[in-house]
C-alpha cells in the first residue's frame, strides 16, 4: 500500500525521529511511504485555543497537501482526532462547504498509527525488538476521541524483549492539553506531577504513548527531575529491531548525568 | 400574583435557525445574568485562583480521596446497566426535543400548576427572582425559612437577599449546612462541602452549633446526629420552605426533588408555604420522560442505583402538606444560552456532577477556583454562557480537553466541544488585537503556506543555539514559554526537521 505520512507540525519540527521511525516501520512492513512536501499542521492548536477562523487556511493547506492520498498515517492520536472531529466543522462554519466535504473524505482515509497497523494492515507483531521495561500512557484523544482501545498494548505485547508494566491510573490526563500547559501552567503541573508519580512507581525505563506532544510534556517533567525515566514514542519502539535499535532513536536518558 | 404571564416567551426562546448569523455574547441582545447579584462570577481568574488552591495540601488530599471514591462507586453502578448508552442517548434526545419547544412546555407547565392551586411567577433574572421570593416570604409574616439544597437559589444569591430583608435562611442539606455554618462557599454541585474532611466538619460544628455535645467526635454517624438535632427544631417551627427542583413535568404540573437525607422531604411537607425556584430548563414534557432521568441521575451523581428520597408534588392538596405553593421560573441568562446553537447543549445538564468527579482539573483545584456555584467542566461551559463569556473568560480555558467529562455525562453533553466553541467566542469578542492573537495569526499564515512554514521551522530550529549543545533548552525563558519551562524541560530543536531529512534522503530538495 502507498502510505502518505503526516508527520504533524510538532514531530516534524521538534522530534523528527518519531516520523522517521514511523516511515521505517511502514517500509519494513512492505509499504511505500510518501511524505507530501506541502504538509504543515492539522490546525488543532488554533482551533482549541479559540482561533477557529485563523485555522481555516491551515486546514485548507492540509487538505490540499494530502489530496489524492490513498491512506494517510500520523504518529499522533490528537492530530488524527482533530482531522476526524474538527477540520470539516471548522471549514463548514467558515462557509467552505466544498472543502469541508473534501476534509471529511480525507479524514476517512486518515489513521492513527496503531489503528492503521491493527485495523488496516491487520498486524500486531511488527517484528520489533526492544529490550526495555516499558509502561504505556493512553493519551486522552487516542483513548476518548479515537477509541484506539488496547491496540497499542497489543502491538507492545508482541515486541520481543520488551517488559510491559501497567501504569496505575493510566487513563488520567497528563495535564498537557496544548496551550492549557501554558495558560494554566500550575494546574497542568499538578496533573503532570501525579502522572509522573505513577510512571515512576512502575520503575519503567521508558514511558511510551502514541502522541509526541503528551510525551514531550511527561518527558519534560521527568527530565527536569533527572528521574532517568525517558519518554519514547510508540513508533520508535515498533521501529526498533535487533539489527539497529532504531536508525534515529536516542536510547540514552534525555538528560545525561 | 402571577407576574406578566402574557410576556411573549415564544419569541424570547425560539431557537435560531441553523446557520443563522451570530456573533459574540451579546447576541440578539438577550439578557445575561446581571452583575452584582448571585454567585456566577469569581473575583479572580481561574489560573490565579487555582494557583492558591493547588498549594492547599489538605484540600488536595480531601478532594483526591472524595472524587476517587465517588468515581469508583459511579463506575460500578453504571457498569451494571446493560443499556446505559441507550439510556444516555434517550436522555439527550428528550432534552434536545424539550429545548426545541421550551416555550410551549413552559406555558403548559404554568397552566397545569395554576389549575392545581399553585401560583407561577416568571423571573427574568436573579434580581427579579430574589425580589419575588422575598415578597412572598414577607407576605407570610415569617422571618425565617428552611431550605432544600438548591443550585438555582445559590446561583441567584437568595440567602443574601433574604438576609438583607431580615429573613434568616436555614440550609438543611448536611453539606450545605456545613458550608453555611463555616461561613464558606459550596465547592461542588452535589457535595458542597467536598473540600472539607470530617475532622474539619467536627471543628465547624463545635465552633458554631449552639448546644452541641462538647464530646462530639469526627465519626460520621455522630456528626450526622448532631446536624439532625440542630435541624429538627428548625423543621418543626418553620412556616416557609424554599426549594429548587430537579424536574418539573409540564403535562401534569408536577415538581420533583431527589435527595439522600430526607431533609428535603421535611421541608417539602411540613411548612405551610412552599416556594420553589427552578431554572426554566429543568422541565420535561411528560411524566413518562422522568423514567429516563430517574435512572440516569442517581447512578451518575451519588453512585446509587436509586436515590433514597424522591419527592413529587402537584399544586396544593387541601389538608395535606403546604397549603400555599409558589413556583418561580428563573431565566437569568438561560434564554441567551438557548440561542447559541453549540452552547445550548449545556442546558441539558441534570446537575449530577459526574463531570466534576472525573475531571482531572477539578480534582486538583477544587470548586472554589471556578468562582461560580457551577464548578468543574459543566460550570466552565455554563457559567460563561449565563454571564456572557467576557465575564468568565478564563473558564473555557480551565480544561485540558481530556474528554473524561463527555464520557461520564449521563445526557451526553459534548462539554469539550462547547469549551472550544466558547474559547472562540471569547477570542472573537476582542476588539483589539491581543499579542496572543497576533502570534496565532502569524503562525496561521506560516502554517498555511509550505514555503513560509519551512522558513518558520528553520527559524525555530535556531533555538538550538540557546541550548549551547545541551539536549534541553535553558529553564529560564521569557513568557509565555516560561509557563512551560518553570516545571518541564523543553527539548532543544534538532538540526533538521523530518521533512528536510526525508527530502535529502530521497534526493529531492524540500
Amino acid at each position: 500500500m502507498k502510505v502518505a505520512l503526516f508527520a504533524t507540525c510538532l514531530v516534524d519540527t521538534v522530534v523528527p525521529q518519531v516520523a522517521m521511525a514511523t516511515a521505517r516501520l511502514l517500509e519494513r512492513l512492505g509499504h511505500e511511504v510518501v511524505v507530501p512536501p506541502g504538509q504543515a499542521c492539522c490546525g488543532q492548536m488554533h482551533v482549541n485555543t479559540g482561533y477557529r477562523r485563523e485555522a481555516v487556511p491551515i486546514v485548507a493547506n492540509h487538505v490540499r497537501a494530502f489530496a489524492g492520498a490513498e491512506a494517510v498515517v500520523a504518529p499522533s492520536g490528537s492530530c488524527v482526532a482533530s482531522i476526524h472531529h474538527q477540520q470539516a466543522m471548522v471549514l463548514r462554519r467558515a462557509g467552505e462547504d466544498g472543502l469541508a466535504a473534501e476534509a471529511e473524505s480525507l479524514a476517512e482515509r486518515t489513521y492513527e498509527l496503531s489503528q492503521f497497523l491493527v485495523d488496516v494492515l491487520g498486524v500486531t507483531d511488527v517484528g520489533a525488538y526492544y529490550p526495555h521495561r516499558v509502561t504505556y500512557h493512553p493519551t486522552c484523544h487516542s483513548l476518548r476521541l479515537l477509541r484506539v482501545g488496547d491496540r497499542p498494548l497489543q502491538l507492545l505485547r508482541a515486541v520481543r524483549g520488551l517488559t510491559l508494566v501497567e501504569l496505575p491510573d493510566a487513563e488520567s490526563c497528563c495535564g498537557f492539553g496544548g496551550t492549557f500547559a501554558v495558560k494554566n501552567a500550575d494546574t497542568s503541573t499538578a496533573m503532570l506531577t501525579d502522572k509522573m508519580a505513577n510512571v515512576l512507581s512502575t520503575h519503567a525505563e521508558v514511558c511510551t504513548a502514541g502522541d509526541a506532544s503528551c510525551l514531550m510534556h511527561i518527558g519534560g517533567g521527568l527530565s527536569r527531575l533527572r528521574s532517568g525515566t525517558r519518554t519514547v514514542h510508540l513508533a520508535e519502539i515498533l521501529a526498533s529491531t535487533e539489527d539497529a535499535v532504531t536508525p534515529n532513536q536516542t536510547t540514552k536518558p534525555a538528560v545525561p548525568a | 400574583m402571577t407576574t406578566a404571564p402574557e410576556r411573549d416567551l415564544r419569541t424570547d426562546v425560539t431557537p435560531l435557525a441553523p446557520g443563522a448569523p451570530r456573533s459574540g455574547t451579546t447576541f440578539l441582545g438577550l439578557p445575561t445574568a446581571p452583575r452584582g447579584v448571585g454567585h456566577l462570577r469569581g473575583d479572580q481568574s481561574f489560573p490565579e485562583a487555582a494557583r492558591t488552591a493547588l498549594r492547599d495540601g489538605q484540600l488536595r488530599a480531601n478532594l483526591g480521596h472524595a472524587t476517587s471514591t465517588i468515581r469508583r462507586k459511579r463506575a460500578n453502578v453504571v457498569g451494571e446497566v446493560p443499556d446505559w448508552e441507550q439510556l444516555r442517548q434517550a436522555g439527550k434526545a428528550v432534552k434536545t426535543a424539550t429545548m426545541a419547544r421550551l416555550d410551549e412546555h413552559l406555558v403548559e407547565l404554568e397552566r397545569q400548576v395554576t389549575a392545581r392551586g399553585g401560583v407561577v411567577h416568571w423571573a427574568r433574572d436573579a434580581d427579579e427572582a430574589n425580589a419575588i421570593v422575598t415578597r412572598l416570604v414577607q407576605a407570610t409574616g415569617a422571618d425565617e425559612v428552611v431550605k432544600v439544597k438548591s443550585m438555582a437559589t445559590q446561583e441567584i444569591g437568595l440567602n443574601e437577599a433574604l438576609e438583607d430583608a431580615g429573613i434568616t435562611a436555614h440550609e438543611t442539606d448536611l453539606a450545605e449546612l456545613i458550608v453555611q455554618l463555616g461561613d464558606d462557599k459550596p465547592s461542588h454541585i452535589l457535595v458542597p462541602a467536598i473540600h472539607k474532611n470530617r475532622a474539619e466538619i467536627r471543628e465547624i460544628f463545635l465552633r458554631t452549633m449552639q448546644g452541641v455535645d462538647p464530646e462530639l467526635t469526627d465519626e460520621p454517624r455522630r456528626l450526622a446526629m448532631a446536624a439532625r438535632k440542630h435541624l429538627r427544631e428548625r423543621f418543626l417551627r418553620a412556616r416557609v420552605a424554599i426549594s429548587g427542583a430537579n424536574f418539573a413535568v409540564a403535562e401534569t404540573g408536577t415538581l420533583a426533588v431527589v435527595e439522600s437525607e430526607g431533609n428535603g422531604r421535611m421541608c417539602l411537607t411540613l411548612p405551610q408555604t412552599l416556594i420553589t425556584v427552578m431554572g426554566i430548563e429543568k422541565l420535561v414534557p411528560t411524566w413518562r420522560d422522568l423514567e429516563v432521568f430517574l435512572q440516569l441521575l442517581p447512578r451518575s451523581s451519588t453512585g446509587e442505583r436509586m436515590n433514597p428520597y424522591t419527592s413529587m408534588w402537584t399544586g396544593v392538596t387541601p389538608g395535606d402538606g403546604p397549603q400555599e405553593f409558589h413556583l418561580v421560573l428563573l431565566d437569568n441568562g438561560r434564554t441567551a444560552v438557548l440561542a447559541d446553537e453549540v452552547g445550548r447543549e449545556a442546558l441539558h445538564c441534570i446537575r449530577c456532577s459526574a463531570c466534576l468527579n472525573v475531571c482531572p482539573v477539578y480534582e486538583r483545584t477544587g470548586g472554589h477556583a471556578y468562582g461560580s456555584v457551577y464548578p468543574g467542566p459543566i460550570g466552565a461551559v455554563l457559567s460563561p454562557q449565563l454571564t456572557g463569556v467576557e465575564d468568565n473568560a478564563s473558564l473555557p480555558y480551565a480544561s485540558s480537553l481530556c474528554g473524561a467529562c463527555y464520557d461520564a455525562c449521563p445526557v451526553a453533553i459534548d462539554i469539550p466541544s462547547i469549551l472550544v466553541h466558547l474559547r472562540a467566542e471569547h477570542v472573537e469578542a476582542q476588539e483589539k488585537v491581543t499579542p496572543e492573537a497576533a502570534a496565532f495569526r502569524v503562525l496561521a499564515k506560516a502554517m498555511s503556506n509550505p514555503r513560509l512554514w519551512h522558513l518558520t521551522q528553520r527559524v525555530a530550529g535556531l533555538g538550538r543555539f540557546l541550548a549551547r549543545g545541551k539536549p534541553t533548552m535553558p529553564a529560564a525563558l521569557p513568557p509565555p514559554v516560561s509557563g512551560w519551562t518553570r516545571s518541564r524541560d523543553l527539548p532543544a530543536p534538532p538540526k533538521q526537521t523530518f521533512t528536510q531529512a526525508w527530502a535529502r534522503e530521497h534526493g529531492g530538495r524540500r
